[in-house]
């Protein structure tokens, strides 16, 4: 059903209460893709418009199924749309067990014909919660309670599954406990995943692509490195402004400690042991741990000097520009965001097109698999 | 001293037909309390308070301005009296049928308020969380809503039940006193105390005593059941 070129449409306009909501997007049927912006600007209110739970005019189409047109006065109620939602906080069923909240979705599900391509031992087996299963949901800790709330709207046999700030009602530790299940759902299930969400460390995690929200109006759509590496949004020009980059892991040298990670075909080296079995990871440089050379630095402490190409100089204060760089002397390589100084930038006299190196000073692994599963990501320089 | 054999038939039929009374009563009210209470906590008609009211009036109002107007509309010039006759009777009053509608109303407000309590504490999120798992509302409300509320489904029957067994002046009003058919157990004790039978009137109070006791008893117990952390 979801070939690759399938797509979720999106399109509201309208006012719920005094909310005025005007959204139009389109975004790959595959992947998580973020729903991100300060609160109040409306994430939420697309994704309830998007399970049917509010409605606001307008138009949604799921890989070529229309699940709402305002027009053809066509609305599904949320009973009839193929979704697995889960909200900010677990709402588990009080007065079944978890088993019992488990299966309420799935067999529904079943009877109105979906195919259980999600079997129950297998989402137990993916979330472990075998030990779980026939404990009342009260005896459940708030992690726990969560990890049962995604296994319940998996079993749904969803078409889209939406999140609604699944983690904002946990604590750091707790948050760090589920974060791992999300991930191995996004590598494990071809299922798109809607993910709303304030805390962009969140979404540097998870997320395939963004939808930027601000005052109920799309800021912007894309692949999310280039959304956060985009100079003329907020998110570059905030002090956190980073690069998310897919790494492939390369081999581990037990003399020196160090894993080699290959970038758009530049190594990266970090000291640590990194073995993983789809062979792919994510990592954080931030903006302003890279510096920036005219010639290949020869005696220097910094392992990860990379070549790049100079695509565009942004000023961003009075002190400091960003300097978006491809990966590699040559055009197309993943982009690289660098904060430097004015200053800098006036002795070096950098020009778009030209060919110099990046320093980079510290990368963060943000992928799970990195780490042991109940641990948090580690920072490495 | 026990009474002549005679005299045990006298008094187990009022407290039969006071539990026949108030056990219809409650199931009727449970099968109408239901969807008023439903729609009191879901609806946003403004004017639902209003609703709210008229079926709180049993409340303040005195027991026998009730009976009064329902003996007139139970009565031969009544809505009553025309239903009644379609049976060929010319009034629905001083019949046990008169005393169920009577009891029905008046207990009404015990059942709706914790039932309409007991849906507004479930919240919107439960059944929100049903329809995004497929759940038809219909499905929902039996599947969610109902077994969520149970605690105010219960505590409804018990105070209807009982607030139905102790009701004196709708019956004395729509019911009159015939033994067997509208002779209830607040009536007859107060029918063994104007012939002063004390011994009678001792067993009946004393068994009004002793069930009214249980009955807060057991609503304090499920009380504290209701409010039980990690539900």
């Amino acid at each position: 059903m979801t070939s690759a070129g399938a797509t979720i449409s999106v399109r509201y306009t309208g006012m719920l209460g005094r909310f005025k909501l005007d959204v139009a997007f389109d975004v790959p049927m595959r992947g998580i893709t973020a729903l991100f912006g300060p609160s109040g600007c409306g994430k939420t209110t697309v994704l309830r418009c998007m399970a049917g739970l509010n409605r606001v005019p307008g138009r949604l189409v799921i890989g070529g199924e229309v699940w709402q047109d305002d027009a053809a006065g066509k609305f599904l109620a949320p009973n009839e749309r193929s979704i697995g939602y889960v909200f900010q906080e677990a709402s588990l069923f009080a007065h079944l067990s978890v088993r019992g909240n488990l299966l309420y979705g799935y067999r529904r599900a079943l009877r109105k014909g979906a195919r259980a391509n999600t079997t129950f031992d297998e989402v137990v087996e993916l979330l472990g919660i075998g030990p779980l299963i026939d404990r009342a949901t009260g005896e459940l800790s708030g992690g726990e309670r969560q990890r049962i709330a995604l296994g319940r709207a998996l079993l749904a046999q969803p078409q889209l599954f939406l999140m609604d700030e699944p983690l904002s009602a946990l604590d750091r530790m707790t948050k760090e406990e589920i974060l791992p299940y999300l991930e191995k759902l996004r590598t494990a299930s071809s299922i798109p995943v809607f993910y709303v969400s304030h805390d962009m460390s969140e979404v540097e995690r998870l997320a395939d692509q963004m939808v930027l929200l601000n005052s109920g109006r799309v800021a912007a759509v894309g692949p999310l490195n280039a959304l956060m590496t985009d100079p003329r949004l907020p998110i570059a020009r905030s002090p956190q402004a980073s690069t998310i980059l897919e790494a492939r892991v390369g081999p581990y040298s037990a003399e020196d400690g160090l894993t080699v990670l290959d970038i758009g075909g530049e190594k990266l080296l970090v000291p640590r042991r990194i073995t993983k079995e789809s062979g792919t990871d994510r990592v954080r440089i931030d903006a302003s741990d890279v510096s920036l050379a005219a010639d290949r630095p020869s005696l220097t402490t910094i392992l990860n000097i990379v070549p790049v190409r100079v695509k565009d100089i942004h000023p961003l204060d009075d002190a400091q520009v960003n300097v978006l760089c491809g990966i590699g002397h040559r055009d197309g390589g993943p982009v690289l965001l660098v904060r430097i100084t004015r200053r800098a930038l006036r002795v070096l006299d950098f020009a778009q097109g030209q060919d110099i190196y990046a320093q980079v000073k510290a990368v963060s692994l943000i992928g799970s698999s990195t780490a042991p599963l109940w641990g948090s990501p580690v920072e490495m320089i | 001293m026990i009474p002549p054999m005679s005299g045990i038939e006298e008094i187990w039929s009022p407290i039969r037909l006071t539990l026949a009374l108030a056990s219809i009563t409650t199931i009727v009210l449970l099968v109408v309390g239901t969807p008023i209470g439903w729609w009191l906590a879901r609806s946003k008609a403004p004017w639902k308070e209003a609703v709210a009211a008229v079926i709180a009036l049993p409340l303040v109002l005195p027991p026998t301005v009730l009976g009064f107007y329902l003996l007139l509309a139970l009565g031969p010039h009544g809505p009553g009296g025309l239903i009644g006759g379609l049976f060929g009777l010319r009034t629905l009053a001083f019949t046990f049928q008169a005393l169920v509608i009577g009891s029905v109303l008046y207990s009404m407000p015990f059942v709706v308020q914790p039932v309409r309590n007991a849906f507004e504490a479930i919240g919107n999120r439960p059944l929100e969380v049903a329809s995004t798992l497929r759940a038809t509302p219909w499905d929902a409300f039996w599947t969610v809503a109902v077994p969520l509320a149970r605690p105010g489904f219960m505590t409804g029957a018990v105070l209807g039940f009982a607030h139905t067994v102790g009701e004196f002046g709708v019956v004395l009003m729509i019911g009159g006193n015939i033994p067997g058919k509208t002779k209830v157990l607040s009536v007859a004790i107060y029918d063994y105390v104007e012939s002063l039978q004390w011994t009678q009137a001792h067993i009946l109070a004393g068994g009004m005593l002793v069930f009214s006791f249980v009955v807060i008893l057991s609503m304090m117990l499920l009380e504290k059941r209701i409010t039980r952390p990690g539900t």
